[in-house]
């Protein structure tokens, strides 16, 4: 798939907070054969040093970041952060996130839309984290966005797709952006099943790190990530109300007295 | 002056926002910054002053979803 003219071969994109070790993220993403992971900004101090390790990490794993603005609220925040990421990334790609609620860390998608447009103007590839709107997908494609990234569930709640009807109507309204499922992902299933609606890729994290078996789990979304994908170019059969028998009738021996 | 460091009150001798990091233990670390609210370039830190109660933000790469 081809996002902001950078062709990507995996169609699974990871977080790359919450896990046990560092160790075990390493294992993760190289178990996930992921082309892209996601990472943020926080605070640092210049004692401790935190963030420097974990770069460090990342640059060994040779991979492609998308940094993120989690944890944004306004136009403001989100684009002062989307600037220091893009410096210290040295990438224009960012994961904008403009938070409207906390409880379900649902995106303001107003908010959203006004900071895609200022970010899109100064030269940024954004990746918008929003609902299944068609609307605000309208209005982020208008400010510029060219890859839209729908919720499945709110993040972290690991309930998979709330809305597939929606999801589906957004991925025939607009078959030729690139539409990445981020967020609730909770199974393999649920990437999967994603990927059967034509998604062109997901974006998960606390699934994987927060799995008995993060390197296991990673494992096994990238093969429910390539089946998925698989069944949706094979052309999935129509559902159907009442049974309709698989094995011929005709020629059927008539046993019955 | 007082400079507010990462939501940190602290007392600091240096006038530009270069010399706050020299004088904060932040030399060669991968950071980036932001002055009340608004992002300074790495370039610009050096020609940007400081002034009482200032607000400074230092942050460095993260996990992240």
């Amino acid at each position: 798939m081809e996002l902001y003219g950078v062709e990507i071969a995996s169609r699974l994109l990871l977080g790359t907070a919450q896990y046990p070790s560092p160790a075990i993220l390493a294992d993760a993403v190289r178990a996930a054969r992921v082309d892209i992971v996601t990472v943020s900004l926080r605070r640092e101090s210049g004692r401790l040093r935190e963030g420097q390790d974990f770069w460090s990490l990342i640059r060994t794993l040779g991979i492609r970041v998308l940094p993120n603005t989690a944890g944004c609220h306004s136009v403001k925040e989100a684009v002062t952060t989307a600037q220091m990421a893009r410096e210290i990334f040295a990438t224009n790609w960012i994961k904008l996130e403009v938070i409207g609620e906390a409880d379900t860390l649902q995106p303001d998608v107003f908010g959203l839309a006004e900071a895609a447009r200022i970010l899109s103007d100064d030269g940024f590839a954004v990746f918008p984290y929003m609902t299944e709107d068609l609307i605000v997908a309208e209005r982020l494609i208008e400010a510029g966005c060219r890859v839209l990234m729908p919720w499945g569930a709110p993040i972290g709640s690991g309930k998979g797709l709330n809305n597939p009807f929606g999801l589906q109507a957004l991925r025939a309204h607009f078959p030729d952006i690139p539409l990445v499922v981020d967020a609730g992902i909770g199974l393999p299933s649920h990437a999967a099943a994603a990927m059967e609606l034509g998604y062109d890729a997901v974006l998960l994290n606390t699934a994987v790190a927060k799995a008995g078996d993060p390197v296991a789990m990673a494992q096994a979304f990238a093969g429910a990530v390539e089946a998925g994908r698989a069944a949706y170019l094979a052309g999935p059969m129509e559902a159907r109300d009442m049974a309709a028998p698989s094995t011929p009738v005709l020629g059927r021996p008539v046993l019955a007295r | 002056m007082k400079i507010i460091v990462n939501g940190a009150e602290l007392e600091l001798g240096a006038t530009t926002l270069a010399e706050a990091l020299e004088a904060l233990d932040y030399r060669d670390a991968v950071v980036a910054t932001a002055l009340n609210g608004h992002f300074v370039a790495a370039r610009a830190r050096a020609l940007t002053r400081l002034s009482e109660g200032d607000k400074i933000e230092i942050v460095a790469p993260r996990q992240g979803g």
